[in-house]
């Protein structure tokens, strides 16, 4: 797999910070399960955060440590656990937001030949949903109040100039008013995140928004 | 940065809480990395008592799950503040951050040592750095640790002008990149 499009390095600081909403995280999670080169730039931030834990302490209270030791005697260890590996094309941490594969996914139709899934979040900072777009078709056109984060499963889709297939990741902020467009050929399955409302600049779509919650 | 901390060689004796279920190794580990797990939690909005109860968890899930740890991968200090955040999360914001899924490749029972003093050091040069920056800089990167400032306020403030920092970062980059291709060459 041929990575072109990655994350941002403050994406990427503010994850190993673990200071994002859930569903921009899940997105990010996502994107590094498929990314070596993420992964390693993830891990170079949490070795960030090692030193900066190192940095200072609080004295713990008498008799911490020796209530800490009564305690573990009472912990197993964990085993080996299996390792969490992707279902098809949906990488772990997705499927297991969605608590099952593809095919248990509920998705409506959201006009234009297009379907999305809207995924259980549990802080209501971003929305994380599915999107199946068919071969040559758009986006509904939209712009968006705050980030958008959209991953690419399955087929592609192009954004102007720019191609994202598998893996692929775009961010883009609220002063891009983009129209990503499916390729030609395999139904495009992407996983977004959106901060804040989405805003189209069709009537129709603007229409179905307090229905569909997109 | 400590003495201690350029001496004891962590890894280790995580590997004698794995192996040995070895209570004074665990000790020690908990004298040196309880009270930092403290002070970070403090920093990051939880009060002293919540501070206290967390750094035991935090301790008492490095005893559990120490067969996890991959001291080639990360120093001590890194999984401890792995660690520590995700309790964060889980105390704070009543949510778990989604992870990404593991590697092909994982813990092995006999870390190449030369691979665990780099990862250590990943951590001690960092941390150098980190003292040698400008303290508005230098505070700016810690409160973005602590939970203190937005994915927007990172963005915006630090732009990461993170200086000798991102220099170090690089080179932590540079070794852990070479792991993804030694030892998942095939994906």
């Amino acid at each position: 797999m041929t990575i072109k499009h990655h994350l941002t390095e403050d994406l990427l600081m503010a994850y190993s910070a673990g200071n994002l909403p859930q569903a921009i995280s899940l997105v990010i999670a996502a994107h590094l399960s498929m990314c070596d080169e993420c992964r390693a730039r993830a891990m170079a931030f949490d070795a960030l955060g090692g030193a900066v834990i190192e940095d200072d302490v609080a004295a713990m209270s008498d008799g911490s440590l020796d209530a800490c030791l009564a305690r573990i005697d009472t912990l197993p260890q964990a085993n080996a656990r299996a390792p969490r590996r992707a279902d098809g094309i949906l990488p772990a941490p997705l499927f297991e937001c969605i608590g099952g594969s593809l095919s248990s996914v509920k998705w409506r139709p959201i006009g234009l030949g297009a379907r999305q899934a809207i995924l259980r979040s549990s802080d209501g900072q971003a929305t994380a949903r599915l999107l199946a777009i068919p071969g040559g078709a758009a986006m509904p056109d939209h712009g968006h109040s705050g980030l958008e984060l959209t991953l690419v499963l399955q087929g592609a889709f192009h954004d102007g100039e720019k191609v994202f297939g598998p893996g692929d990741i775009e961010v883009a902020d609220a002063s891009v008013e983009h129209t990503p467009v499916a390729e030609a050929g395999q139904v495009c399955i992407c996983l977004a995140a959106t901060q804040g409302p989405l805003k189209f600049n069709t009537m129709m779509p603007r229409l179905m928004q307090p229905i569909f919650r997109i | 940065m400590t003495a201690d901390m350029e001496q004891t060689d962590w890894a280790a004796l995580v590997m004698r809480v794995r192996d040995h279920q070895d209570r004074a190794a665990f000790a020690a580990l908990f004298r040196h990395f309880a009270p930092r797990v403290k002070a970070f939690l403090m920093k990051s909005g939880a009060s002293e008592a919540l501070a206290e109860e967390c750094a035991q968890d935090v301790m008492a899930t490095l005893w559990q799950k120490a067969i996890q740890f991959d001291p080639e991968r990360a120093s001590v200090a890194t999984w401890v503040f792995t660690i520590a955040r995700n309790r964060r999360i889980d105390a704070l914001r009543k949510a778990r951050r989604p992870e990404p899924e593991d590697l092909t490749w994982g813990p092995v029972a006999e870390p190449d040592q030369a691979e665990v003093f780099e990862a250590q050091q990943d951590t001690e040069r960092l941390g150098a750095a980190l003292s040698q920056l400008p303290q508005k800089q230098r505070a700016l990167i810690e409160r973005a640790y602590y939970g203190d400032l937005s994915h927007s306020e990172i963005a915006a403030e630090t732009g990461l002008p993170l200086g000798t920092i991102k220099s170090r970062i690089r080179l932590a980059l540079e070794r852990l990149r070479h792991q993804m291709d030694v030892k998942a060459p095939v994906k």
